[in-house]
């Protein structure tokens, strides 16, 4: 038996230490306390109203667009409830000419970047013009971690380019166990590319729970492997949210390299439009703080007792915006159906000669 | 014009793109500084820069996936994945992302990347670094497939590859690569994407084949014309699409047909082509389509790849067949 001796690494230490360092960044607290008076002066009161108009706007798509889904109406749909915060507070710090990759949970994002709510339920519904918006953008990637991967390439296209703009993308709290997360990160840190990652920790990939997912305590510590800087923030802050994601904006465009973020939130309803039963996989204990955590109860109270918000205004602007929701689901309406011969058209820039007799094919059978 | 290799001929086609279009943009894994494993890339760092030449971290799915990001902010790719086996990590990348770009948004964005990486067999390599896997990719849609039976091609071919706006898959071959040299035009030229070609012209049998298995069929029409044996053989080149026209006008003179592939017997080129022919020219024919491939194996350890890979005996055989039929 050997004797005794002190270890040559403390491993059991260390491993108690991995993401000691992160403190989720926060402004104002769950009860409408402003807990960073610092942050909060940065702020007009105009931003403010206007914040939570956001909050109220992605609520509204949410409902909205669940009645439309539940009433066969629309394809798939990622319900964004409860994700608010992290959403519009993380998309209103970057400018027009950025770059944004998002994932299928992010089209409020995709929106408030410059598509249009029309095209986003096109593209639920799996029509092409709901690719083709305005915006600098890709459409919502559904196999995870995709976009970060391209991400390090449109942030490194971008610095080539020599513009004044970033690319930032999405992923959850499942997308970092994809390689590609890992890749994406890498290669953007290698090359010091003007790159925001976001990752969104709503709990769950589905039904598996975050601490399923890995053993880091943190997912912003992923980032530190690829010399990358990241932040933890309280996903339900709305403020918080914005001020980081404008830093990290900031710091990217300013040639620093790339930022990752992970914004702490909660999936408050099931995975997708599809429905799956979260009672399944967690419990009504879990939930009800989570609940509570409500991203719209803290502006709200806090715009309320400052008297530059009330039920009133808010009962209004849901109108307004689920109005406005309505007549986009009549816009896409109004929008011939994807064609069979139109996706052979676009398979290649010049159809080749199988495709060529197929587009004939088509245009026959369609035509009828 | 000087004489050069394969490996010679595709540098000499990257200088020309990298000089011509200042969006081009080659990367992966040693091609910078080391000019990559085969010095496909040797000295166009040094020419270029690091801006336009550089080394990538090791990833195969980052470097795709960097590539298509580039293309979509107005670059012009043209990453190299070392080993064709090596495309494995990268699947989504080209089948699940750069193949689609240009369907998913209706032609409005495209990812205009030239992948480029070697493939086949015959030179005693570790596993993984000899693979046949145009069967697999050929079945991308979006995506082409193209392939050199020599260097005048190749040349020809990288630059009409780069020049397309669709992602391209330019497959080189290793037993070809310092093999056979020919006489290369220093100025620019280029060859046609999706085009095959008559690459000896004849009037009793057709071979049809692509890459190292030309110049085995080449070899077997030389023998067979002492013969008085007169066998016409086609180089597909693109592999994806096929060029049907070629094949069924030499199918419709010679009446009968051997398809030679160096990849597995499965679902895969020469299986189109049998299918394509029997389908619009069966009545041209005067015996059973053959097919020359490698059997239905994982791509064999070096010591069994001679065997393994069909070359100019296999092919007489069922030449031979074919025209006593």
């Amino acid at each position: 038996m050997a004797k005794d001796s002190k270890k040559v690494v403390d491993f059991a230490a260390i491993k108690a230490d991995l993401g000691k360092d992160f403190k989720p960044v926060q402004i104002l607290d769950n009860d409408a306390k402003v807990v960073n008076k610092e942050l909060m002066a940065t702020f007009s009161d105009e931003q403010l109203v206007d914040f939570m108009k956001k909050l109220v706007w992605e609520r509204a798509l949410h409902e909205q667009t669940m009645n439309f889904s539940r009433q066969g109406r629309l394809g798939f749909y990622a319900p964004t409830l409860g994700e608010e915060a992290s959403e519009m507070g993380t998309v209103s710090a970057f400018k027009e000419n950025d770059f944004l990759l998002p994932a299928y949970r992010d089209l409020p994002q995709l929106i408030q970047h410059g598509a249009t709510v029309a095209e986003g339920y096109l593209w639920s519904r799996g029509h092409v013009l709901g690719n083709q918006f305005k915006a600098r953008a890709i459409m919502p990637q559904i196999i995870i971690g995709a976009q970060m991967v391209e991400t390090a390439g449109v942030a490194l296209g971008l610095k080539k380019n020599g513009e004044d703009a970033v690319a930032f993308s999405y992923t959850g709290d499942g997308g970092t166990s994809q390689g590609d997360t890992y890749e994406g990160m890498n290669f953007a840190g290698a090359y010091e590319a003007p790159a925001v990652f976001i990752i969104q920790n709503n709990g769950y990939a589905i039904s598996v729970p975050r601490p399923k997912q890995t053993a880091a305590v943190t997912l912003a510590q992923k980032a530190v492997a690829a010399g990358i800087p990241s932040v933890q923030v309280d996903g339900m802050d709305i403020l918080a949210c914005y001020a980081v994601a404008k830093e990290a904006r900031d710091f990217a465009a300013a040639g620093n390299g790339p930022v990752m973020i992970e914004t702490l939130t909660y999936r408050f309803g099931a995975h997708s439009s599809a429905g799956d039963d979260p009672s399944r996989y967690r419990t009504k204990e879990e939930e009800q703080p989570w609940f509570e955590n409500d991203p719209l109860i803290r502006m709200r109270k806090y715009l309320t007792d400052k008297g530059q918000w009330s039920q009133e205004t808010e009962d209004a602007y849901v109108e307004e915006c689920k109005n406005s929701f309505k007549d986009a689901l009549k816009d896409a309406d109004a929008v011939a159906p994807e064609k069979v011969t139109d996706m052979l058209k676009n398979t290649f820039e010049v159809p080749t000669p199988d495709i060529a007799k197929q587009i004939a094919e088509f245009e026959e059978k369609e035509s009828k | 014009m000087a004489k050069k290799s394969y490996i010679q001929a595709i540098t000499d086609g990257l200088d020309i793109l990298l000089d011509e279009d200042p969006k081009t943009l080659i990367f992966g894994e040693d091609v910078g500084k080391n000019g990559g494993v085969f010095r496909t890339t040797q000295g166009l760092q040094e020419k270029y820069g690091e801006d336009r030449v550089f080394d990538t971290p090791l990833a195969e799915s980052g470097i795709l996936g960097l590539a298509v990001g580039l293309g979509l902010t107005g670059w012009r790719p043209i990453p190299e994945i070392q080993f064709m086996g090596f495309t494995f990590e990268a699947i989504d990348s080209i089948a699940g992302q750069m193949a689609r770009m240009r369907f998913r948004f209706g032609g409005q964005k495209n990812s205009p990347v030239t992948i480029r990486t070697p493939f086949g067999g015959g030179t005693h390599t570790a596993e993984m670094h000899a693979d046949n896997l145009e069967n697999f990719f050929t079945g991308v849609p979006g995506l082409r497939v193209v392939t050199a039976s020599n260097p005048y091609d190749a040349k020809g071919l990288i630059i009409s590859a780069v020049e397309n706006n669709d992602p391209v898959l330019f497959m080189e071959n290793l037993k070809l690569y310092r093999s056979m040299k020919d006489d290369i035009p220093d100025e620019k030229y280029t060859v046609p994407l999706d085009t095959a070609k008559v690459v000896r012209e004849g009037t009793d049998v057709t071979i049809v084949a692509y890459s190292a298995e030309v110049n085995e069929s080449l070899t077997v029409a030389e023998k067979l014309a002492k013969e008085n044996i007169s066998a016409e053989v086609i180089d597909l080149r693109s592999l994806s699409p096929i060029d049907t026209d070629t094949i069924f006008a030499s199918v419709e003179k010679t009446h009968k047909v051997v398809v030679v592939q160096e990849a597995q017997k499965m679902a895969g080129v020469g299986a189109v082509v049998a299918s394509e022919i029997s389908e619009h020219a069966i009545m041209s024919l005067d015996a059973p389509i053959a097919r020359v491939a490698a059997p239905n194996s994982v791509y064999p350890f070096a010591q069994a790849e001679n065997v393994w890979i069909p070359n100019a005996d296999d092919i007489e055989v069922k030449v031979r067949e074919t025209l006593s039929y």
